[in-house]
C-alpha cells in the first residue's frame, strides 16, 4: 500500500489558517457569512465549501493555558468507511485513485437516502453534504495538482513546515523522526493518530480528543 | 532589525515581547523553530496569551504600558547576578564612561528638569572629557561616577516584588524570563529580541527600547549572530519608508531634515555634523555633509551648484520647535490650520489615535486626494457613522492605485534587505502605481507653475527630472538615482567613472557636487554590477544565513549590524559557534562585510571601536538623546488604573507630548473606566482591513471586532462568550463581540485587581455593510516625546453587556 501521505505536524501550527484559505482559494469554494461567536475558529464546522478548518481550542491547566490548533480534512483512510458504505449503493460514488486519494465523485448525488449512512460511516466526522447539489463534498488531495506533479495546496501554503506530503516511505520516515524528537524533548507526549489507518499522519503531543472530540477513534 | 529575518535561527534565546509574530509575522516562525530545534528557548512575554505564547516555553503575563519595569527588573537581575559580558561592555560601550558631576536623579526626574516647558536642559546629561575631548573612561567599571555604576544605582529600586507590583507578573515568572534570557551573557550563546507595536506605541515607546538595548548591550548580544535588537516591522516596507524620509523630520538616509533657523548650508552642517577628538572612533557620520550634498544633487541636478549651496535653501525646513508627526498634525488639522490633504496608501480614520477626532478633523478641510485600492473610512468620512454630508465642505478625489503585483520596484524587509519585485499583472481600469501618479501630477504641477508663476517657483522649476523621461515612472531610473551617479567624470581608487556612472559605495560621495545620491544609505544597491536588491542566490559560506547574494542588504550589504562587536580585540568571534566575521590576519576580514575595514583593536593605532556610527565609537548605555533621560524609567500611560506612580512621584513620562483640544479626555484611576484596554492585529487582516475586510476568505474567518476577556471579567459583567458588548472610554465607544477566554486573566496590581481587555483594530464601519466599527474610536492622543507615535496600546475603558432594548 504505496502511494501518497501527509504529516501534519500540530507542534509546528501557529494557525495561520493559510492551509484553509488555500485550499478555498484552488477549489474555488467562496467564503461563508459567518459571524464572531466566541471563538477564533471561523467557519464554526466543515462544510459544503470548507473542505479544511483549523479547528482551535484552549483549556485551563493548574492555572496555566494552553491552546491547540488541529487543521481538519479528510484522513485518506486505507479502507475506508464511506467508500465501503456508498459501495452497497452506488458502485464507483467514491474511488480510490491511484495516488491513495479518497475521491467523491459525481455519482454520490444519486446517494439519495443513503447520504446520510455514508457520511456516518466516518469515524472522524468529515464528509459533508451539500444540500444545493446532493453531492458529498470533502478534500479531495488536491489529486489534480499531485498528478501534475504538485503538492496539495495546503501543504504548499503552509509557512512552518507543518504540512507535509510526499511518499509513504519518506512521510512515515518524516513523522517518525519527529516523533521520537518531540519525544525527547517534550518527555513522551507525542503519538501518531490512528498511524496505520490513514493516509493524514498527525503528530499530536497530548490526548487527541482535546484538539478535537472526533481528531481519533 | 540590526539582524535579519533568517538570523532569528542562530539565537539561543528568543524574547518576544510587544510583538506577536506567530500571529502577525507567520513566515518568521519557521526561522523561530528552526532555532528551537537546535535548542533555543522561546519566550513571549504579551498582556495576552497569544498564538507566540502557545509556541512559547514560557509565557509571563504583564500589564499594558509596563515594559520598563519588566525590563529595568531584568537589567537589575543582570547587574546585581553578574550575568554581563564584562569585556565586551567594558570595551565596547560607555558603561566605564565617567559622568558629569552634575549628573543626578531624584523622585523620577533626572537633573536639568524644567518644569514649565516639560522638558530637559541636558547640559548635566554628558561625560567628564580631558583637555583633548576624549572622555574619561574606568575600564573596571567601578569608578562610582561611571555610567555602570549609575545605572547599578538607577535599577536598585526595580527589585521583583516592586516590579511585580507594577507590571501584575507573578514574581516567579519573573525570575524565570529574567533568568533564561540573562544567561545569554555567556559568550558563547547570544539572544535576541523581537518587538513591534506593543513596544513602540507608548508614549514611552522609545525607552521600552532604549531599555531592551541597555540589556542587549549588557549581555553582549548587539553585533552578533543571534542577538540584536530586531523590529519586526508592521508592514512590508516600513523599514524602507523611514529610510527614505517618509518621518517628518529625516530627509532619506537619517539625514536630518533642516530647521528654519538653519538658514544656510554651513550652519546645517555646523549644527548637525558630529566631531570626534578620539582617534579610536570612526565617527562616521563625520561624512554627513557628504551625503546632504548629493542629496541635494539627486534632488536639484544641475541646478544645485556650490555658489547656491547646492539648492539647500530651496527645501523646505521645519519651525525650530515645530512638530509635524501624525498626532500634531491631526490635531492641527482639528483646529482647522490645514487645508488640503494627501491620504496615501493610508486610512488614519480607523488606523490614527482617537478615530473620532480624526474624523472631525478632516471635515475642516477644504480637499482630500485618498488615493487607494478601495474606497475606505477615511474617504468617505463625510457619510460615515455621525455625520451630515450637507454640512461638511470637504472634497474628495478617490485615485485608484496599484496593488503590489501591479507594479514593479523595490520594498525593504525588517531585517533591511532591499528586494526587487516584478510586476505580474497589469492594474485594473485606471488604477496606476503610486510613482505613477506622483509624476503626473509633479508634471502638472511643473507646468501650472512655468505657465503662471506664483510664490518661490525654483524648488519645483528645479526639481531634478532626468529620471522621469516622457512623463514616465520608471523604477529602475529612481532606483539608479537613489544608489546615486557621478556628476562629472571621476577616478575613485585608480578607476575612472565617466559623468552619468552608478557611484560603486558612499564611501565614493563627495560634498562638493561631484556626486548625487537620493540616500547615501542605498549607495552600492544598483551599481554599474546591475540591480543587487534583484539577485537570488542562495549561496551561504558562512553557514551562518547571511545568504550575501540574494538581494541587497543595507548598508554596503552588511548582514548584521555592528558586527565588529561580535569579536574580541583579537578579530576573533567571542564563540567558535557564532562566527560571521574574523580577521585573517593578512589584512583581511572574512564573513560578512564589516563595519569599516579596519583591522581589529589590537592594532590600536589603525582600528577603530566597532560602533562607528556612535560619536565616541561605543554604543550607549547612557543614552542622553532621549528626551525624557538618558536611562528608562517607568511611568504610567497617559490612562492606567493607578493614581501615583509606585517608583516615584511622577506618574506620567515628565516629557510627554499630549494633545489638549476640547475632545482630548483622560481617565486614570477613574471608577467609570477600570479596564486596562490594549489593541492588536490579528492574521486574517491587513492594517486598517481595506484590502482584507473585502476578500471574503479572510473576512469569513475574522467577521467583526471582538473584545478578549477574562471569564472572571465576563462573569462580573453578565457578559455571555459570543454576546454583544459596549467598549468604551473617556473618548468614545464601539460595539464589539465578547470573545471570553483563559487567554486573559486579571492582575493583582499594587493589590487591586486589574482586568485587561484586548481588541483588534482592522474594522470600520464601512464594510462589511453593518459591520463594526474601529477599536481606535477608543484611543488618545498622546504620545511619546521623541517620536510622537500615539500611545494606542494601553489606555482604559469600561465593558458592558450591549443593552438591546
Amino acid at each position: 500500500m504505496a502511494g501518497k501521505y501527509f504529516f501534519i505536524d500540530t507542534t509546528r501550527c501557529i494557525a495561520c489558517r493559510g492551509c484553509q484559505v488555500a485550499c478555498k482559494e484552488w477549489h474555488g469554494l467562496p467564503g461563508v457569512k459567518t459571524r464572531q461567536w466566541g471563538s477564533p475558529q471561523n467557519p464554526q464546522d466543515l462544510g459544503p465549501d470548507t473542505y479544511r478548518l483549523v479547528r482551535f481550542r484552549e483549556y485551563d491547566r493548574n492555572g496555566k493555558t494552553v491552546r491547540y490548533y488541529f487543521s481538519e480534512a479528510c484522513r485518506h483512510c486505507l479502507d475506508p468507511d464511506c467508500r465501503n458504505t456508498a459501495e452497497q449503493y452506488v458502485e464507483d460514488a467514491i474511488i480510490i485513485d491511484p495516488t491513495g486519494a479518497v475521491i467523491f465523485t459525481d455519482k454520490t448525488r444519486s446517494l439519495g437516502t443513503h447520504a446520510e449512512e455514508v457520511l456516518d460511516a466516518c469515524p472522524f466526522n468529515v464528509p459533508r453534504l451539500d444540500p444545493e447539489t446532493g453531492l458529498l463534498t470533502k478534500c479531495d488531495m488536491c489529486v489534480t495538482r499531485v498528478h501534475a506533479g504538485l503538492e496539495p495546496i495546503c501543504a504548499k501554503t503552509c509557512p512552518t513546515g507543518a504540512i507535509q506530503f510526499g511518499n509513504e516511505q519518506a512521510i512515515r520516515g518524516m513523522a517518525k523522526a519527529r516523533l521520537e524528537e518531540i519525544n525527547k524533548v517534550r518527555g513522551n507526549t507525542g503519538m501518531l493518530i490512528n498511524a496505520d489507518a490513514v493516509r493524514v499522519l498527525y503528530l499530536v503531543t497530548a490526548d487527541p480528543k482535546v484538539y478535537y472530540e472526533y481528531s481519533a477513534y | 532589525m540590526t539582524n535579519h529575518w533568517i538570523d532569528i535561527r542562530n539565537a539561543d534565546c528568543i524574547l518576544v515581547m510587544g510583538a506577536n509574530p506567530a500571529a502577525n509575522h507567520p513566515i518568521s516562525f519557521k526561522w523561530i523553530q528552526r532555532a528551537m530545534e537546535n535548542g533555543a528557548t522561546l519566550i513571549s512575554v504579551d498582556p495576552r496569551y497569544n498564538r507566540t505564547s502557545a509556541q512559547a516555553d514560557i509565557y509571563a503575563p504583564l500589564r499594558s504600558g509596563t515594559d520598563i519595569a519588566f525590563l529595568g527588573g531584568m537589567i537589575r537581575h543582570i547587574l546585581f547576578n553578574k550575568k554581563y559580558h564584562e569585556s565586551y561592555l567594558a570595551q565596547y560601550t560607555n558603561a566605564g564612561f565617567i559622568l558629569h558631576p552634575g549628573f543626578g536623579f531624584t523622585d523620577g526626574l533626572f537633573s536639568g528638569y524644567r518644569s514649565e516647558a516639560r522638558r530637559y536642559e541636558k547640559s548635566s546629561w554628558g561625560f567628564v572629557r580631558d583637555k583633548d575631548g576624549i572622555a574619561l573612561q574606568d575600564f573596571t567599571l567601578n569608578d562610582p561616577a561611571c555610567v555602570f555604576q549609575h545605572l547599578k544605582r538607577h535599577f536598585s529600586r526595580y527589585t521583583p516584588e516592586t516590579v511585580s507590583a507594577v507590571t501584575g507578573t507573578p514574581v516567579n515568572d519573573l525570575i524565570k524570563v529574567w533568568d533564561v534570557f540573562s544567561a545569554t551573557g555567556d559568550p558563547h550563546r547570544t539572544g535576541t529580541i523581537l518587538y513591534a507595536m506593543g513596544w513602540t506605541q507608548h508614549t514611552v515607546g522609545v525607552q521600552n527600547i532604549r531599555a531592551m538595548a541597555i540589556i542587549q548591550l549588557l549581555l553582549g548580544n548587539m553585533g552578533r549572530p543571534g542577538g540584536g535588537v530586531n523590529a519586526l516591522r508592521g508592514e512590508s516596507n516600513v523599514q524602507g519608508s523611514t529610510d527614505h524620509g517618509l518621518l517628518y523630520d529625516t530627509w532619506p538616509g537619517y539625514l536630518n531634515a533642516p530647521k528654519a533657523s538653519q538658514s544656510t548650508l554651513a550652519r546645517y552642517h555646523e549644527q548637525n555634523t558630529p566631531r570626534s577628538a578620539d582617534p579610536r572612533s570612526a565617527n562616521a557620520w563625520q561624512n554627513k555633509p557628504r551625503y546632504v550634498v548629493s542629496f541635494l544633487k539627486a534632488v536639484f541636478g544641475e541646478a544645485a551648484t556650490a555658489d547656491n549651496d547646492f539648492g539647500y535653501g530651496w527645501m523646505p525646513k521645519l519651525d525650530d520647535d515645530g512638530a509635524y508627526s501624525w498626532l500634531d498634525l491631526f490635531d492641527r488639522m482639528y483646529h482647522g490650520g490645514i487645508n488640503g490633504f494627501f491620504a496615501w496608501g493610508q486610512n488614519p480614520a480607523v488606523s490614527g489615535a482617537h478615530a473620532g477626532k480624526t474624523r472631525q478633523a478632516l471635515k475642516n478641510l477644504d480637499w482630500m486626494v485618498a488615493v487607494n485600492l478601495f474606497d475606505n473610512e477615511t474617504a468617505s468620512f463625510w457619510k460615515g457613522p455621525g455625520m451630515s454630508p450637507s454640512e461638511i465642505k470637504t472634497e474628495v478625489f478617490l485615485l485608484p492605485c496599484a496593488a503590489s503585483f501591479e507594479k514593479e520596484g523595490s520594498l525593504t524587509n525588517s531585517g533591511r534587505w532591499m528586494q526587487w519585485r516584478f510586476q505580474a499583472v497589469e492594474p485594473p481600469g485606471e488604477a496606476k502605481s503610486d510613482g505613477q501618479i506622483m509624476v503626473e501630477l509633479w508634471e502638472r504641477i511643473r507646468a501650472l507653475y512655468q505657465k503662471t508663476g506664483g510664490a518661490f517657483t525654483e524648488p519645483i522649476l528645479h526639481f531634478r527630472r532626468d529620471s522621469f523621461q516622457k512623463g514616465r515612472y520608471d523604477p529602475h531610473a529612481v532606483a539608479k538615482l537613489i544608489n546615486g551617479c557621478f556628476e562629472e567624470t571621476t577616478t575613485l581608487n585608480g578607476k575612472v567613472y565617466p559623468k552619468g556612472t552608478p557611484v560603486p559605495s558612499f564611501a565614493g560621495l563627495k560634498d562638493d557636487g561631484s556626486t548625487a545620491s537620493g540616500n547615501w544609505l542605498y549607495c552600492h544597491s544598483y551599481t554599474q554590477d546591475g540591480n543587487r536588491a534583484a539577485r537570488r542566490s542562495a549561496a551561504d559560506p558562512t553557514g551562518m544565513g547571511l545568504y550575501a547574494e540574494w538581494a541587497w542588504s543595507w548598508p554596503v550589504n552588511r548582514r548584521i549590524l555592528y558586527n565588529r562587536a561580535s569579536v574580541d580585540i583579537n578579530g576573533r568571534p567571542w564563540s567558535p559557534g557564532k562566527d560571521i566575521l574574523r580577521w585573517t590576519g593578512e589584512g583581511t576580514w572574512i564573513g560578512d562585510v564589516p563595519d569599516g575595514g579596519w583591522p581589529p583593536l589590537c592594532m590600536a593605532a589603525q582600528s577603530r571601536l566597532p560602533f562607528i556610527m556612535k560619536t565616541d565609537g561605543v554604543a550607549s548605555v547612557f543614552g542622553p538623546a532621549m528626551a525624557e533621560g538618558p536611562f528608562p524609567e517607568h511611568y504610567e500611560p497617559v490612562e492606567s488604573p493607578l493614581e501615583n506612580n509606585p517608583f516615584s512621584g511622577q506618574r506620567i513620562n515628565p516629557a510627554v507630548l499630549i494633545c489638549t483640544t476640547d475632545t482630548d479626555t483622560w481617565a486614570f484611576n477613574d471608577p467609570r473606566y477600570p479596564i486596562v484596554a490594549t489593541t492588536h492585529r490579528v492574521t486574517e487582516h491587513w492594517q486598517t482591513g481595506v484590502m482584507s475586510r473585502r476578500m471574503p476568505w479572510l473576512l469569513e474567518m475574522q467577521p467583526e471586532l471582538f473584545v478578549e476577556m477574562s471569564h472572571e471579567l465576563a462573569d462580573s459583567k453578565g457578559i455571555k462568550n459570543g454576546a454583544a458588548c459596549v467598549v468604551s472610554s473617556a473618548r468614545g465607544s464601539v460595539d464589539a463581540v465578547a470573545l471570553v477566554t483563559v487567554r486573559l486573566r486579571p492582575m493583582t496590581i499594587q493589590g487591586k485587581t486589574v482586568h485587561q481587555v484586548s481588541l483588534p483594530w482592522c474594522y470600520g464601519w464601512m464594510h462589511p455593510a453593518g459591520g463594526s466599527d474601529a477599536a481606535n474610536l477608543l484611543t488618545g492622543s498622546a504620545g511619546d516625546p521623541n517620536t510622537h507615535i500615539p500611545e494606542t496600546k494601553a489606555f482604559m475603558v469600561n465593558v458592558e453587556k450591549k443593552d438591546r432594548g
